[in-house]
């Protein structure tokens, strides 16, 4: 048992949680000290970061259990628990979600004008609901802390917004809100199937419902109810058309968290809950699943190509780009699962700093429209250089974060089927045809207007802001390991789940058609 | 020796890194100071290297763990062989040369600094292309020198032609590496390891189809990089580059990417005949196929371009016959040769102030002495004249077909071959001799500085010599000896020189003279004869002059209908049929929310009412379903 007392001798991961919004409550009290209540929240973030490096270093990267654990009972008649605790794709994302949390304070300091209070507030509500998200150890609670992380969103989206934001808040909340009910739904039908009596109290807690065995019928509905919900947050096709227009609508920031983190709630979901939970369903749905991904890349991957708006094409990306987490993670095997967690941090990473670099080009030029733009490497050639970067890592230049997690994804759905990950593989090619033409398009040929020459290249600000994402996606493209080990014994804790279950060969139409069978 | 392995890439990293970070406030117009010296370095302990391989060192070197996940490890990790070693001095001499050129070439140039820096990254990275111990850093690698390769394509971004050229040629790259990154995952699930050592010692347990599977899918890569049909079309664009590059990066190194990587997995490509035709097959086509391109393009960098394709169809042709130490011969005196002929040309349009049009040169010859000979002599050792590089190198992949039983190929390559001395010299005579075409231009010529002349000479001495050097005795001379080691197992019986391979060697040295003096004829005694047959030739002509219409073909049938797919995809299915069924049941729910309104009225007597209807109907479905 890893107990936090034990381990680190504070409530480490309830402290991570609920800094940033008892910062956020504290900065309601002091009103209308701009100066001040910022530097509460870089503060809170930033203490937050280092909570997570410190997490990090003391957790034991050797162990596939659960760390830092947190147990209070909560509401004893319903057996729900206040149960926290980790394990290291947890880890590895709580640092993520600090980090950009982080990065965004700064990054946002000048961006809005009204109500500039309130949106910081929101982030640091949104904090403690994401990194909340991935310490719960108890259904009812993760549904809590889901449902916090939904609401300063779609506040950020509908107050902070562009011209369309009510109507990308909407639609942002619609989406993400059926998918919540259905899960609730489920966690409350599987929290009562797996009482051992009709007169026991309904269990909650992740830990014995790992150990509780569903009929095939009860997993398959209760596991698409999960993994619709988790789909729609992703977002796999076809559930992520709330996604481009969200993003397009979002403040910087909040494109940055949107796309940095809370699509990897989704992959998270599936992976805490949705494997470990129905491994029957898992099998029966894989192909499934991996064709649902398939299109996702490709289709994302094309629907980028034509886009005109530049935060509408990293959108599309995002789409394809995922795409490959839901690939990796249902080819079900060891090498399949780690790529799909490294396609989650590394697209963490590069998606968020291209979202900043959208903005702050915004900030220059007041528009986002590609075809208005063109040459700006020649008044802006640090930000050429540094989007140059971000655009070679995204698309999965060898070296770089990107690379690393998409051929692992690959090479673990080329083991699962070679067929598949050969159609997985033109996405490799795509993305690079919709990012470097971007790429050409933005910063290559000829200045449009001379007038730009006057407009700053990156401040030291905005290089701050992006220094820590471009040096993290050197670090797991060069050295990937630190990050892989940190995921290994979590990850293959899953595949051995998973062993069992898994019926030998057969090609995938085989046994798409055999899922086929399996799903009357 | 792990010291110099070591410093050979990292020096050249080293100077990227702070290149590129202070050039441009720092060093300015002294960038070129930190890079040529780097390089000099790792051209010294390339050279030294070379020695200790040659004293019978080998070096295998695992430095540390890259990727570890699950039973997908790989390694970074050094081998030292003589195919390394040979590459290692071509890369290290034509690179070294280059950095020197450039100093001259590049000279006031907006962007100086990062020509050098990206010069230093592009040395970085195909140092550690040959030096990689698997094949996971193989792609790595071969990706980054795509990068660098993309980024001095589109050096001068602002035009239009460039930017496109550099886009063009990574995504090209791109599809080729979609199926080098298949092998690679083939090979993987297939043996489990990724080790060169690792696979080439577990080759007995693979089927042949499998075998065929992998080598096919690994050529895709090489055809990609090595610009062969009908993946070549980036690389005749690629001359939107700075000269200096062309000569570096796509003619004298990383185009021979595929080459390398083709004769390094010769233990998997020996396997299977069948890949190995298509190997042959695919070169010998595009030899012909680019070369006849070449006869009658004007600008002076693509006729070279169009050779550097048709010259590397050679080499993928002696590989896939089995040939594999002529291939390699090939790849060392050409790069030296068709680095040392684009530099040349890049000297010419230097003079001739930025122009590339070589119906505008003519009679250049004494303006720039050196250019000129040591061009002569470049256009010489391509052409295969007795004595020079190309004479013994193309020979040796002639002789190595028609000993194979290929004689096709050896046929192909001799057409091939006659074409080149065609071109070459239709490319001097234009140039260098007769009358200058444009006056205003041909008063300003003037020869380029020593910086760039000197590079010239240099690299003119191995393309005259080097043969002589390397390839005495024919099919088996100092090279193929060199090289045993690495082909042993893969080498058939060896050949002895003999009547016929006399004859053979007679015969190639007459076709390339022919051509040479087929392009006196028709640029220089009779120079009405090209418009005349030019005019006979009609659609043929038409057809070269338009390099097939491949781009176009590409467009129509790729690209275009790709984008049009996009945006049905965008349009239709996300806007249209998603978010229409999205907003449609919003909608519904809205509408429904309304028709149901009226009943929330308030008043009593309508509730009490309803309830009464309900209770009714309970009441009747009740006995329906209890009787």
């Amino acid at each position: 048992m890893y107990d936090f007392q034990e381990q680190i001798g504070f409530p480490i991961l309830t402290v991570l949680t609920f800094l940033p919004a008892v910062a956020g409550l504290v900065m309601l009290l002091m009103r209308g000290k701009p100066k001040a209540y910022k530097g509460v929240a870089l503060a809170a973030t930033a203490a937050n970061f280092i909570l997570s490096l410190v997490l990090i270093a003391y957790f034991d990267r050797y162990t596939a259990d659960m760390q830092f654990i947190e147990k209070v009972p909560w509401i004893s008649s319903l057996g729900v628990s206040y149960h926290m605790s980790v394990d290291g794709i947890s880890v590895l994302l709580i640092m993520l979600t600090a980090l950009l949390s982080l990065i965004i304070i700064p990054a946002s300091w000048n961006y809005i004008k009204e109500r500039e209070m309130q949106f910081f507030v929101a982030f640091l509500f949104l904090e403690t609901g994401l990194i909340g998200v991935f310490c719960a150890r108890d259904l009812l609670l993760f549904y809590v802390f889901w449902e916090i992380m939904l609401i300063p969103m779609y506040f950020i989206i509908g107050i902070w917004g562009g011209p369309r934001r009510i109507y990308a808040a909407v639609k942002f909340f619609l989406f993400t809100f059926a998918g919540s009910l259905l899960m609730l739904i489920a966690i409350v039908a599987i929290a009562y199937l797996a009482r051992a009596n009709p007169y026991a109290t309904p269990v909650f807690d992740m830990d014995l419902l790992e150990k509780s065995i569903f009929s095939y019928q009860v997993q398959m509905l209760a596991f698409l109810a999960f993994f619709i919900a988790f789909a729609v947050k992703v977002p796999m096709w076809p559930l992520h058309t709330w996604l481009p227009d969200a993003h397009v609508e979002a403040p910087t920031a909040g494109s940055v968290i949107l796309a940095g983190v809370m699509l990897k709630v989704g992959g998270y979901g599936m992976l805490r809950l949705c494997i470990p939970l129905f491994p029957d369903a898992v099998v029966t749905l894989a192909p499934w699943i991996l064709v649902l991904s398939l299109i996702a890349i490709i289709y994302g991957a094309l629907v980028s190509l034509v886009q005109k708006d530049l935060k509408k094409l990293v959108a599309y990306s995002s789409v394809s780009h995922m795409g490959f987490v839901t690939a990796g993670i249902f080819a079900l095997n060891l090498v399949g699962i780690e790529g799909g967690i490294m396609v989650m941090f590394s697209h963490g990473l590069l998606t968020g700093a291209l979202f900043l670099m959208v903005g702050f080009l915004y900030e220059r030029l007041h528009t986002r429209e590609i075809a208005d733009m063109g040459g700006l490497a020649g008044p802006f050639p640090v930000m050429a250089g540094v989007l140059l970067f971000f655009t070679l890592a995204s698309l999965g230049l060898p070296g770089l974060s990107g690379f690393v997690g998409e051929f692992l994804s690959l090479v673990g759905l080329f083991t699962y089927s070679k067929p598949l990950g050969a159609i997985a593989s033109i996405g490799v090619i795509l993305a690079a045809a919709y990012l470097l033409w971007m790429f050409q398009r933005v910063m290559f040929t000829k200045l449009r207007d001379e007038k730009w020459y006057k407009l700053p290249d990156l401040s030291l600000r905005e290089i701050v802001s992006l220094a820590p994402l471009a040096i993290l996606a050197v670090w797991a493209g060069v050295y990937p390991n630190t990050f892989l080990q940190l995921i290994q014994p979590s990850a293959a804790r899953l595949t051995e789940k998973m062993a069992p279950y898994m019926a030998e060969g057969g090609s995938a139409v085989e046994r798409i058609f055999a899922s086929l069978g399996g799903l009357f | 020796m792990k010291t110099a392995v070591l410093l050979i890439p990292l020096l050249p990293l080293a100077s990227f890194i702070i290149t590129g970070l202070f050039g441009k406030r720092y060093f300015k117009e002294k960038s070129h100071y930190l890079s040529v010296a780097a390089v000099a370095v790792s051209w010294l302990l390339s050279v030294y290297l070379i020695v200790q391989v040659e004293r019978g060192e080998e070096l295998h070197w695992q430095v540390y763990s890259w990727i570890a996940a699950g039973s997908f490890k790989v390694e970074i990790g050094f081998l030292v062989d003589q195919l390394t070693a040979i590459m290692l001095l071509v890369v290290s001499t034509v690179g070294f040369m280059v950095h020197v050129y450039s100093i001259g070439y590049m000279k006031g140039d907006g962007g100086y600094y990062r020509f050098f820096a990206y010069l230093n990254l592009f040395m970085f990275s195909m140092f550690m292309l040959v030096l990689g111990n698997n094949f996971l850093m193989l792609y790595v690698f071969w990706e980054a020198v795509g990068l660098c390769s993309y980024l001095l394509i589109s050096f001068w971004y602002t035009k239009q032609s460039a930017a496109n050229a550099g886009t063009k040629a990574f995504l090209v790259n791109r599809v080729g590496d979609f199926g080098f990154g298949l092998g690679i995952m083939l090979i993987f699930v297939t043996v489990g390891t990724l080790s060169y050592s690792g696979v080439f010692s577990s080759l007995g347990s693979i089927g042949t189809g499998t075998m065929t599977a992998i080598c096919l899918l690994l050529f895709m890569g090489a055809m990609g990089k090595s610009a062969q049909f009908p993946l070549h079309v980036w690389l005749p664009d690629a001359m939107e580059g700075p000269t200096p590059v062309s000569s570096l990066i796509h003619a004298a190194t990383m185009v021979n990417a595929g080459v390398y990587m083709v004769a390094r997995s010769s233990p998997i490509f020996s396997h299977s005949p069948n890949a190995m035709f298509v190997v042959a097959l695919v070169g010998a086509f595009t030899a012909i196929f680019a070369a006849s391109i070449g006869l009658v393009q004007n600008d002076i960098k693509k006729v070279l371009a169009y050779s550097t394709v048709s010259q590397l169809g050679y080499m993928f042709v002696a590989l896939g016959v089995g040939a594999w130490t002529a291939g390699m011969f090939h790849l060392v005196a050409h790069g030296f040769f068709k680095g040392l002929l684009f530099l040349g040309s890049g000297s010419v349009i230097h003079a001739m102030g930025g122009e590339q049009d070589m119906r505008k040169m003519g009679g250049l010859k004494n303006k720039t002495k050196i250019t000129y000979w040591t061009f002569v002599i470049g256009a010489l050792a391509i052409s295969g004249f007795p004595g020079l590089a190309g004479f013994f190198s193309k020979d040796s992949v002639l002789a190595g077909a028609f000993h194979k039983g290929f004689w096709y190929f050896w046929l192909v390559g001799l057409v091939a071959a006659f074409m080149t001395a065609f071109y070459m010299f239709r490319l001097i005579f234009m140039t260098f001799h007769g009358k200058p075409r444009d006056e205003k231009a041909f008063a300003h010529a003037h020869e380029s500085p020593r910086s760039m002349t000197i590079p010239l000479i240099v690299l003119a001495v191995p393309s005259a010599i080097i043969g002589l050097l390397l390839g005495l005795p024919p099919e088996s001379g100092h090279i193929d000896h060199f090289l045993e080691p690495v082909f042993e197992a893969v080498m058939g019986e060896p050949v002895h020189f003999g009547l016929l391979d006399a004859g053979l060697m007679t015969l190639s040295a007459l076709i390339g003279i022919g051509g040479i003096l087929l392009a006196w004829l028709f640029y220089v005694k009779r120079p009405d004869l090209p418009a005349k047959a030019g005019a006979r030739a009609g659609f043929l002509y038409r057809a070269a002059l338009n390099k097939y219409w491949i781009d176009e073909f590409y467009f129509a049938v790729f690209i275009n209908p790709v984008r049009a797919l996009g945006r049905g995809l965008w349009r239709w299915v996300d806007v249209g049929i998603i978010d229409g069924f999205a907003n449609g049941s919003a909608r519904f729910f809205n509408g429904v929310g309304m028709a149901l309104k009226p009943s929330q009225s308030g008043k009593a007597q309508v509730y009490l009412f309803s309830m009464f209807l309900g209770f009714l109907a309970l009441l009747v479905a009740y006995l329906i379903l209890t009787i």
